[in-house]
């Protein structure tokens, strides 16, 4: 049973920044090492695929396979961000270091302190986005304006995966829990979202359940940008992300009440 | 008006009663005590006064504030010392305070001020840019007790400020506890030491199953439940001396695994006796605030 009191609406309120900063001023101490192992890890896969399978294939998905894999990359390499930091660092911060619990004894809420967590693991998916698209520009892959609106689109993706992992966070026992979350919502979508291949290469089914998939709808967003394209729907796939985001987002809270202020 | 004014909160988790209707105040400039043993109720009773959990029932007032309705605008006259340290570990000395001067929205300029001040209180003048890793567990304790100071607090809330110190870090806390009442600040404390209760509270509560016991003075409180002395013996021996003698001498014995503590005014008889008895050790002291809650609690174990 959840007690009546913890389905209000979230508090929406400016206080979260001192909780943002937090995680700001620990990330900027480590700031280089920590984008480049950020960065290291989707490269290799790009590369490593673009470079071994795209000389292997003439033209997917109307584009230069490297150039097709690095509209990918930028979606799922966003989405682990979110996810990695609200999953792993939001529940140390919560659980292991208690660093949560000290903020509570202040003038923030718990609604303060998930609306700054949510936020800056956004923020980390937003940095992860331009890391990635400043390789795009570096190694020539696109020369389209358009590719800016990336940067707004990996902020959208990263809140909406930073409140979907929020959610587990506030579920889980411990960090075992976690490789249900991988396992079961996280790899599937790496691989049944356009990621790697189009989604038209699936079975029917796994087509149709690919556009219930949050991470299909930011693929579609950003893989037309690289090639100076408008993706189609533009407003339909930004409201999948926005919906998903809301509704976790909600839950995360309602969950994160009956958790921690038992 | 006092500091901190609960009245008759109540509060269950699944069927278990934790809180049963409890209810004290803080005059302002005292330390006031939370006692009871493990399960009492002390900490839930605190996360209430915070209002970090909301009460079944029962009101409660913080510095002026009702909470939990307005326990943020209570929580910024406030400062809390948690039981566990739970001090950024990613962060220096003087990181950890800045950082928290921001949740109670201090501007940075203004905590920066009041830094050089704290880390003097703490002791830390020289460890502004130490890790936190490299302080010693008296030293975290007393940041974590200059961090709860951040915001120059009307009231400080600590759970267990000594647990895990040495005798030299306690004596350092205890030091800097007075200071702050010298202040005039006011201090809610819950403790599972007895010794230290007595130095430091004005007046206090003890607590068991989530009532409460009894309260006033330490020293009206050992007036009013126990004997002015006791005389604490074990050794081979004993029950037979304590049917021949002890019983007799003193005014009420009580006996736990193999020590008898007996109680009474003017025991010297006894202690004569205790003298010829070559083979029971003794200790003979004044009765104090740990046999009033052991009184009051019980003798068995508490897990």
């Amino acid at each position: 049973m959840i007690a009546a009191k913890y389905f209000r609406l979230p508090d929406i309120s400016q206080r979260f920044i001192a909780v943002w900063r937090r995680n700001f001023l620990v990330w900027r101490k480590l700031a280089i090492p920590s984008m480049l192992g950020n960065l290291a890890d989707p490269m290799v896969y790009m590369l490593g695929l673009g470079f071994g399978l795209g000389t292997l294939l003439p033209q997917v998905g109307g584009m230069q396979y490297m150039i097709f894999l690095a509209g990918g990359t930028v979606c799922y390499s966003t989405m682990n961000s979110a996810t990695f930091e609200s999953l792993y660092s939001a529940f140390s911060r919560m659980h292991a270091q208690k660093t949560w619990d000290a903020i509570l004894n202040t003038p923030q809420n718990l609604d303060d302190v998930v609306m700054g967590e949510v936020l800056w693991a956004a923020s980390k998916s937003l940095l992860s986005g331009a890391a990635i698209l400043a390789v795009i520009w570096l190694l020539g892959l696109s020369k389209s304006p358009l590719t800016l609106f990336i940067i707004p689109i990996a902020l959208l993706i990263g809140l909406c995966f930073a409140s979907m992992g929020m959610m587990i966070t506030a579920l889980a026992p411990n960090y075992d829990f976690f490789m249900y979350y991988f396992s079961l919502w996280i790899t599937p979508m790496t691989l049944l979202c356009g990621v790697f291949y189009p989604v038209a290469q699936l079975p029917a089914g796994l087509q149709s359940l690919a556009q219930f998939l949050p991470l299909t709808h930011a693929v579609d967003l950003v893989r037309p940008l690289l090639v100076n394209k408008i993706p189609a729907n533009v407003l339909g796939h930004i409201a999948v992300l926005l919906i998903y985001g809301a509704i976790s987002y909600y839950v995360a809270m309602v969950l994160m009440r009956r958790r921690l202020l038992k | 008006m006092p500091v901190l004014a609960v009245q008759n909160i109540h509060k269950s988790y699944a069927d278990r009663e934790v809180v049963a209707g409890v209810s004290f105040e803080l005059k302002r400039g005292e330390c006031f005590g939370l006692l009871g043993p493990n399960g009492a109720g002390k900490t839930t009773t605190l996360r209430l006064c915070l209002g970090l959990t909301d009460p079944d029932s029962g009101t409660i007032t913080l510095v002026d504030s009702p909470v939990p309705e307005a326990a943020r605008d209570a929580r910024r006259r406030v400062g809390v010392v948690p039981q566990m340290d739970n001090l950024d570990p990613d962060f220096t000395v003087a990181e950890n305070l800045l950082v928290y001067g921001r949740y109670f929205g201090m501007a940075d300029r203004q905590t920066r001020k009041r830094i050089p001040g704290l880390l003097e209180f703490a002791g830390l003048t020289q460890r502004g840019n130490s890790k936190i890793q490299t302080l010693s567990g008296g030293m975290k304790r007393r940041l974590t007790l200059v961090r709860a100071l951040i915001n120059d607090p009307d009231l400080i809330v600590m759970d267990e400020p000594t647990t895990g110190l040495d005798p030299q870090a306690r004596h350092v806390i205890w030091d800097r506890l007075k200071r702050l009442l010298g202040q005039g600040k006011t201090i809610l404390l819950t403790t599972h030491f007895m010794d230290e209760a007595e130095r430091l509270c004005d007046r206090l509560i003890i607590m068991d199953h989530g009532r409460v016991v009894t309260q006033g003075s330490p020293r009206d409180l050992i007036a009013e439940h126990i004997e002015p002395q006791v005389v604490e013996a074990y050794g081979d021996g004993l029950s037979g001396w304590l049917d021949q003698f002890a019983k007799p001498l003193a005014k009420r014995v009580e006996i736990t695994g193999e020590t008898a503590f007996c109680y009474g005014e003017g025991l010297e008889p006894l202690l004569k006796n205790l003298q010829t008895q070559t083979a029971l050790r003794y200790l003979y002291r004044p009765a104090n605030l740990e046999d009033v809650f052991l009184k009051l609690t019980g003798r068995e174990l508490r897990d």
